[in-house]
């Protein structure tokens, strides 16, 4: 039934984008504003507290930097993805989505390692501002990057349709979940030094 | 014998059981049909999870009239309080319940619970949702020639996550210790220790916040790719260039609040101390908390959204007058280019002014004198506009229908508004008003007389559109001027309260502070306009439910008008794809008596000025 | 997109690869410049220098940044200005909260009268 709207799959010539990627990076540019409100809060607290904690003596650093490893693995993976479906091969496009995935699972499971080691502590949010910031800002970040996981599981399995239907179609979606994945490992890298190295 | 009733169907005469027959095989012929060409939806995707712009714009105008009802409503019972303190509530008191109003007299707890009820749900269930969600879905991809919005699944997902949020924080009326009473504002440390429902609002707000950033994105792809070929940015007309600006401000504000209302959960949940400060002492009880947090965090967060929010109410709103005067003075608006760079700088600097909302914090004056320059300098654009639409006026040939006695009325009423806040954005004045009626009475006069007054506008100017019939004049005429003179009663004292000291939130009304004495009388003035003006929307109700069945059919274009969704569109527009073929643009929007045509006016999207043609009536041609 | 010829997709992935690998070695150097304790705002700077160059490289590369439209460079200046913006919220509480602080600490320094 649906009418056909302009400049879904083609770029629209003034502006070079198609609707999609206009509306992803809106939709990140609010995310900026997000964990930006969330780092001033954090900057804040920091700021005006008596002492507070070098987040190495807190937090488990080797673990975190496995995970960086693995998201910044994963945005490689997503890109790559892109690269094979935009070269026709979906089997090898399907495979590093997969992979993506995968780190993504990886990245929760070892942050669930992390959470449950400081539970079994007893070290809650509300322990100190530090851990309530901490924790605050790594679980909205995971949520996000749940998030992310969703959209990929879709293109995986029941998205994957649209390849068959309207390929530069599903390579466009490809490409702007790939954007919002990009920006959740972002938002990590200027995360990890700021909670765990300072 | 009597002769049989006959029914003509078609070129035959039948029966009426015979007919009605013929009509259920018409119907299913037609269903089997649409099937076979895979148009067939169910009621549900029809009329309730639609993709269609319209339909979501309908369901955003329904939900959010209702919510600005129930908003009102609230406000009376307040009213009533103030105006009769320790009185029982007439008729609906002993509805309220004991936990809210013993006895039918109000506890000053659910007063306060009113009071911050009565603002969220005005503010982001009613006015947002009706100002963007209904206005901008249906009118935007009309005026900009396209055939629905950028990504019309997403717009559904827009409107089943306001409603959700809007419910729950309606529910939260039902919780124990009531619904949130901290005020719309809801600072902490208080709102933090208060009961079960502002942990509702927070939640509400999360789903509204997310409903809002949703829209956002659309309206801002929409209105950048899917403009018609020729429809260049200077020739959108200025209610788009209005929900343009505004969908930026709330893409980008509403985030900031989106962390504070999680930092809020987390102190009122997981008991952390983001806005919790050290040594707080409750009920003659030490709070069990880590302590070192900033309430005054929240503020910066909160005001930082806060702000851009209230352009965002009365944004559209001056797109809707711009548009009706344009029509109704059968001229181009004066100083176009200039309300549109205007309404731009607007957008930036309602970034950068929020702290005056802080004055009173105890901030330095290196900080306070930043804040009150970038308040003054806001103040210009705001006037750039206002002053256009009053010019616009000028040498033009005024038609008084009803969207145009509103139109006319909310200049100079958002003229008392903008000007009331300017001593409350000069912080030597703002000492003194700070926490007064004055604001009351400033905000609201910007956004009742103002914004809503623009609402009714636009319902009135866009209801032929929507329904292909048009309301009654006389019942609008009678709506209109009893409105303004009640709405007027009911805020102009505040002015003069607020000037005597009397504070806001007090469930008293004043009573019991000495400086109120000599104006607590004009409580019971405000009380009863605002009753009257209740009364004064019955012919509206009657008027809009009316005309949607009974009102006089109108064809595409009744007022004359020369934006595309007028021009180029059927009323009501075509189900799919609005447009029986997506027009072109020639011109800019408001071509009212052009000098160099043989024409009364000349559409954006009719091709040659000379002469009747697609889209342009006959008696649009000068005579 | 930079072309979708099969060459420049192949040669776009050996950029990407490239990528990945100095992010790999950024990270070691973030994790091994924290041992050495810096103090204070140096630490700050240093690291956020450090993730700074590494969130370049995601941006520019990997979500081709270098190469987008200008509409998208304008967006993200607005964001990022506001962004900014946020970021200097706390630096408008710092009298008060260094009033704060001192206050505190005068007070634990004065017998603890709520037991906190």
């Amino acid at each position: 039934m649906e009418m056909e709207i302009p400049y879904t799959v083609e770029e629209r010539p003034d502006t070079g984008l198609y609707n999609g990627k206009l509306g992803i990076w809106l939709f990140l540019a609010s995310e900026f504003m997000l964990f930006g409100a969330l780092f001033s809060a954090l900057i804040m607290m920091r700021t005006g507290a008596i002492s507070w904690p070098h987040g190495y003596t807190l937090l488990n650093v080797p673990l975190a930097t496995l995970n960086t490893f693995v998201l910044i693995a994963s945005s490689v993976t997503v890109v790559l993805a892109w690269a094979n479906f935009r070269l026709g091969d979906f089997a090898k496009g399907r495979m590093y989505l997969i992979a993506t995935l995968a780190c993504g699972f990886g990245f929760m499971i070892i942050k669930a390692i992390e959470y449950g080691t400081k539970f079994s502590h007893h070290l809650y949010p509300a322990e100190n501002n530090f851990y309530a910031i901490y924790y605050t800002m790594t679980g909205l970040h995971g949520l996000h990057v749940v998030g992310g996981m969703i959209v990929f599981a879709y293109l995986i399995w029941p998205g994957a349709k649209l390849w068959s239907h309207d390929r530069q179609r599903y390579i466009n979606r490809v490409e702007t979940t790939g954007l919002y994945w990009h920006f959740v490992d972002l938002v990590w890298i200027f995360l990890f030094p700021t909670l765990y190295l300072l | 014998m009597a002769v049989k009733r006959q029914i003509r169907v078609g070129k035959s005469w039948m029966s009426p059981k015979e007919a009605e027959v013929a009509l259920r095989e018409a119907l299913r012929a037609q269903k089997e049909e649409e099937r076979a060409h895979g148009h067939a939806h169910s009621f549900w995707r029809t009329y309730v999870f639609s993709i269609d712009h319209k339909v979501i714009g309908i369901q955003y105008a329904l939900t959010a009239l209702s919510f600005l009802l129930i908003g009102f409503g609230m406000m009376l019972l307040m009213r009533w309080q103030l105006g009769w303190p320790g009185q029982p509530i007439p008729g609906v008191g002993g509805m309220l319940g004991e936990a809210n109003a013993p006895g039918g007299i109000m506890l000053p707890e659910f007063y306060n619970s009113l009071g911050a009820m009565h603002g969220t749900i005005m503010v982001f269930l009613g006015i947002v949702p009706l100002a963007v969600g209904a206005f901008g879905n249906y009118v935007v991809p009309l005026q900009i020639g396209a055939p629905d919005m950028a990504f019309p699944k997403l717009n559904m997902a827009s409107y089943w996550t306001f409603l959700p949020g809007g419910v729950i924080i309606l529910l939260s009326f039902l919780a124990p210790g009531g619904a949130p009473n901290s005020g719309w504002t809801s600072y902490p440390p208080l709102s933090v220790i208060a009961t079960h429902g502002q942990t509702f609002w927070l939640v509400g707000m999360v789903f509204l916040i997310t409903s809002s950033l949703l829209g956002s994105v659309n309206f801002i792809v929409t209105i950048i790719q899917l403009r018609a070929p020729g429809l260049t940015y200077m020739r959108l007309p200025f209610f788009v260039w209005a929900q343009l600006v505004t969908a930026f401000l709330l893409l980008l504000a509403f985030p900031p609040l989106e962390a504070a209302a999680v930092l809020q959960l987390m102190d009122r949940l997981a008991d952390t101390s983001f806005f919790m400060p050290s040594g707080l002492v409750v009920g003659g009880q030490v709070v069990e908390i880590a302590g070192g947090g900033n309430p005054l965090l929240w503020q910066h967060l909160f005001w930082f959204l806060a702000h851009p929010e209230v352009y965002v109410l009365i944004l559209p709103a001056l797109g809707i007058i711009a548009e009706v005067i344009a029509n109704n003075t059968r001229k181009p608006l004066w100083g176009y280019r200039a309300m549109v760079f205007a309404t731009v700088f607007l957008g930036f600097m309602s970034f950068v002014v929020w702290a005056h909302h802080m004055f009173m914090t105890g901030m330095g004056t290196a900080l306070s004198a930043f804040f009150q320059t970038t308040t003054m300098i806001i103040s210009v654009p705001s006037v750039v506009i206002l002053t256009a639409l009053f010019i616009s006026l000028w040498g033009g040939s005024i038609r008084f229908n009803t969207p145009m006695l509103f139109a006319l009325a909310f200049l100079p009423m958002f003229g008392i508004g903008g000007l009331t806040g300017l001593p409350l954005g000069l912080a030597a004045a703002d000492i003194h008003l700070h926490d007064t009626y004055y604001v009351i009475g400033h905000f609201h006069y910007v956004v009742a007389p103002g914004t809503i007054f623009a609402m009714f506008a636009g319902i009135y100017y866009w209801f032929p559109k929507v329904t292909g019939r048009k309301m009654s004049d006389k019942l609008g005429k009678m709506h209109f001027w009893t409105s303004l003179v009640f709405i007027n009663g009911v805020f102009f004292p505040m002015f003069i309260q607020g000037l005597a000291g009397v504070s806001r939130r007090l469930w008293d009304g004043g009573e019991q502070y000495a400086h109120a004495g000599p104006v607590l009388h004009l409580n019971k003035f405000m009380s009863i306009s605002a009753f009257l003006l209740l009364i004064a929307q019955v012919p509206f109700l009657i008027n809009f439910f009316k005309s949607m069945f009974w009102g006089e059919k109108v064809g595409s274009n009744p007022w004359d008008a020369t934006t595309i969704e007028w021009a180029a569109a059927p009323s009501p527009p075509v189900a799919h794809g609005n447009f029986h073929e997506l027009p072109v643009v020639h011109r800019g929007p408001y071509e009212y008596n052009p000098p160099d045509e043989n024409v009364e006016f000349l559409p954006q999207h009719v091709a040659s000025g000379s002469g009747p043609g697609p889209g342009l009536p006959q008696h649009a041609v000068a005579p | 997109m930079s072309g979708n010829s099969p060459e420049q997709i192949r040669h776009e992935t050996r950029i990407y690869l490239t990528v990945f690998a100095a992010l790999a070695a950024l990270t070691v150097v973030t994790v091994a410049v924290s041992y050495l304790h810096l103090s204070g705002w140096r630490a700050i700077a240093l690291a956020l220098f450090i993730a700074g160059i590494k969130g370049f490289l995601v941006a520019g590369y990997f979500m081709h940044l270098l190469s987008e439209k200008k509409l998208v460079y304008a967006i993200l200046a607005v964001a990022t200005a506001f962004f900014l913006l946020l970021i200097w919220i706390p630096y408008t509480e710092k009298d008060s909260q260094d009033a704060a602080r001192a206050a505190a600490i005068a007070g634990e320094t004065a017998p603890a009268e709520n037991g906190h």
